[in-house]
């Protein structure tokens, strides 16, 4: 028992769980999953499905955080990539050719590919932090993305495009299958090859990896890659769902969900450790929180003061500094740490 | 990085290199008004650059408490929603609850500090990331606002409606809001060079290690930088709500990526402990005349604006990055 409580990511399963189970209180058939039309239906799905694009913008933010970085872009791409495809769909004669479609889709990954190596020039070739390098694509890329739909919010009526976001396969909605390939070859390319311990040590401290014969600037440079194209297949799904691309709005907020499932999955922000499990598990439960307030009744404006509330306390609970001030008197045998040590203060000034 | 060296080392002697950034943002500022001048025969006439600060009064308040926070070398995301709390109260206050003028300014402008010291707090004593603990107190004050109301609440207060008339200076106009931004940066420009306040700030910039171990007061520093730029993102917010008379949740969106871009392209360093008031002043008035000058030409479209911001961080990041000189 004690085991399973000190295991890092029972606090966010824990609260995941209280969550889903909360709802039954409001919904009682709430996990209830039926075949209807030979697709799966329910309220849980619903959750995977409507979560599958920022589980996936998540899961490029973790590697980036690993490496000590952070890619304040990733709403500004997801705009961009869902604007590029809708625009590209909406210029040909047939808006359901499926090879037409599958261009529009390649060129739109390209180009969120494109920005994502921008960021990763910047922050690994010129040097410059994380925050402020990714800030240009930010503030730039809305700009970007209204300039090709030229401010207007796009509209396409393309069943093939339809598919990505709202679409079903084998009673399976698409998005959810997505989702799950982007985890599966995520985890497998980072915990089954030495990338992911290469990912963690340039985040512990890149100048020494680099120094161990690590390409420090080429991990990072593909992390950033990594999170831009993740960023666009999220963009993809967001504009196919709505079927429509809307260059001011679309991933409005969404480089802050992402980073606050990456948050609540345990991955440090510091840098160097990163779990791929916990974010999913933040993903969904920031996804369950949404749909929980929306179907309790709560107004849904105050999803964001519950926002605000998980974010201080997931913070405050890894805080070193929080532990040590009040959990003082439990640890007696513990040595108490003798003034600010230097490596915390070292990690904690790095940010900004 | 021996090219970046070289270029560095030809282009600034090392007590120079501070003022290199201010130099060209005020070249910057000379060739676009310039271009203007060139361009537009209404360009010239003063009313343009008056109206630049009329138009941005609220994020000139708004972008000096940021400066304050950024010379520390923390960052504060809260100051757009913050604005927005602040006329959302204020609306709320006046128009809901009829409270008198009076009454409603101390309390708006009470929120941003509370918020503020509240989040300085957090940031210094538990050690947490400045960026992620103003990123939860952008969501408590964005959430805050549509708990109070998801509509616009207009203003009619009598004295409200004064403040937002402009004033006439012989043939020109300015408004109140104008007189309120000048004087709180000449009150920032002073407390940073001239008072205790203002040299722990950039001692804390330069290296907190260092100011700890000279004794400099750095939990009481690293507290006040976040109340001040709390105090003026509330009263960024009581100009905004004299320039558009409503309270509104969706007010200032963004407004932080504004603020910190005037920063930066002022000449602060992000790394904290180099900048002047004076230059973000000359950033928020770039930003003006991006658009004063985008206004002008008339073909291109507003999302140019933010295009060309992005473009102007590249180049000035860019900028610091060749003149800061590489921390070992």
């Amino acid at each position: 028992m004690n085991t399973l409580v000190k295991h890092r990511l029972f606090w966010p399963v824990a609260m995941l769980v209280v969550l889903l189970l909360s709802n039954l209180i409001f919904t009682p058939n709430f996990f209830k999953v039926e075949v209807r039309d030979g697709h799966l239906y329910g309220s849980l799905i619903d959750i995977l499905r409507f979560g599958a694009p920022l589980l996936i913008v998540a899961l490029g933010m973790t590697l980036v955080i690993a490496t000590g970085g952070i890619d304040l872009s990733v709403g500004s791409v997801v705009a961009i990539s869902g604007a590029f495809a809708c625009w590209r769909i909406s210029e040909q004669g047939d808006q359901n050719s499926v090879a037409g479609v599958l261009v529009a889709v390649a060129l739109a990954l390209g180009l969120a590919l494109l920005l994502g190596a921008w960021n990763g020039v910047l922050v690994a070739v010129i040097g410059i932090q994380p925050i402020i390098a990714t800030l240009i694509l930010m503030v730039a890329g809305r700009g970007l993305a209204q300039l090709i739909t030229d401010g207007q919010i796009i509209t396409v009526n393309s069943s093939p495009y339809k598919l990505i976001g709202a679409g079903y396969w084998v009673t399976v909605p698409f998005a959810v299958l997505v989702a799950l390939a982007v985890t599966a070859l995520l985890a497998l390319l980072t915990r089954r090859t030495a990338l992911g311990m290469l990912i963690e040590s340039v985040g512990g401290n890149a100048e020494a990896s680099r120094l161990a014969g690590i390409h420090s600037r080429r991990i990072t440079m593909m992390a950033y890659i990594v999170a831009g194209l993740c960023a666009g297949i999220a963009g993809l799904m967001i504009s196919s769902n709505v079927s429509s691309a809307d260059g001011n709005n679309a991933g409005l907020w969404y480089e802050l969900d992402a980073i606050l499932a990456v948050v609540i999955g345990g991955t440090s922000l510091a840098g160097g450790r990163f779990s791929i499990a916990g974010t999913v598990v933040g993903a969904l439960l920031i996804q369950t929180l949404t749909t929980t307030i929306y179907t309790t009744g709560i107004p849904p404006e105050t999803t964001l003061l519950f926002k605000a509330l998980v974010v201080t306390i997931v913070c405050l609970v890894q805080s070193p500094a929080f532990r040590a001030k009040v959990f003082q008197g439990r640890r007696r045998t513990t040595p108490p740490p003798a003034g600010p040590s230097s490596a915390t203060t070292e990690k904690v000034e790095v940010p900004a | 990085m021996t090219t970046l060296s070289d270029v560095r080392s030809r282009l600034v002697r090392p007590h120079q290199r501070k003022y290199l950034p201010l130099y060209a943002t005020l070249a910057l500022l000379a060739v676009m008004y310039g271009s203007g001048v060139v361009q537009y025969e209404a360009f010239s006439d003063p009313q343009v650059v008056l109206n630049v600060f009329i138009d941005n009064g609220f994020l000139l308040v708004v972008a000096v408490g940021m400066t304050f926070v950024i010379l520390t070398g923390g960052i504060d995301l809260s100051v757009g929603a913050v604005v927005a709390l602040t006329t959302m109260v204020s609306a709320a206050l006046l128009e809901q609850a009829h409270w008198p003028a009076y009454a409603v300014l101390p309390v708006a402008l009470l929120i941003g500090p509370i918020l503020g010291f509240g989040m300085g707090c957090i940031i210094h004593y538990f050690e947490i990331q400045p960026f992620i603990v103003t990123l939860a107190g952008m969501f408590l004050a964005r959430g805050l606002c549509y708990t109070i109301g998801t509509s616009s609440i207009p203003i009619v207060d009598p004295f409200w409606t004064t403040m937002g008339d402009s004033m006439h200076l012989g043939e020109y106009r300015i408004s109140p809001s104008v007189i309120i931004a000048l004087v709180v940066v000449l009150v920032a420009a002073y407390v940073l060079a001239y008072t205790r306040l203002g040299r722990n700030t950039y001692a804390l910039g330069g290296n907190p290690r260092s100011a700890h171990l000279m004794g400099l007061p750095v939990a009481r520093t690293r507290i006040a930088v976040y109340t001040i730029s709390g105090f003026c993102s509330a009263l960024g917010g009581v100009l905004l709500t004299f320039y558009l008379p409503s309270g509104n949740s969706l007010h200032a969106i963004g407004m932080e990526l504004d603020a910190i871009a005037a920063v930066v392209i002022g000449g602060t360093l992000l790394t904290g402990g180099t900048g002047f008031v004076l230059g973000t002043v000359l950033g928020v008035m770039v930003l003006g005349l991006i658009q004063t000058l985008i206004t002008f030409d008339g073909r291109l479209s507003s999302w140019w604006t933010k295009i060309v911001i992005g473009a102007l961080l590249f180049a000035f990041i860019l900028l610091q990055r060749v003149i800061t000189p590489r921390k070992r």
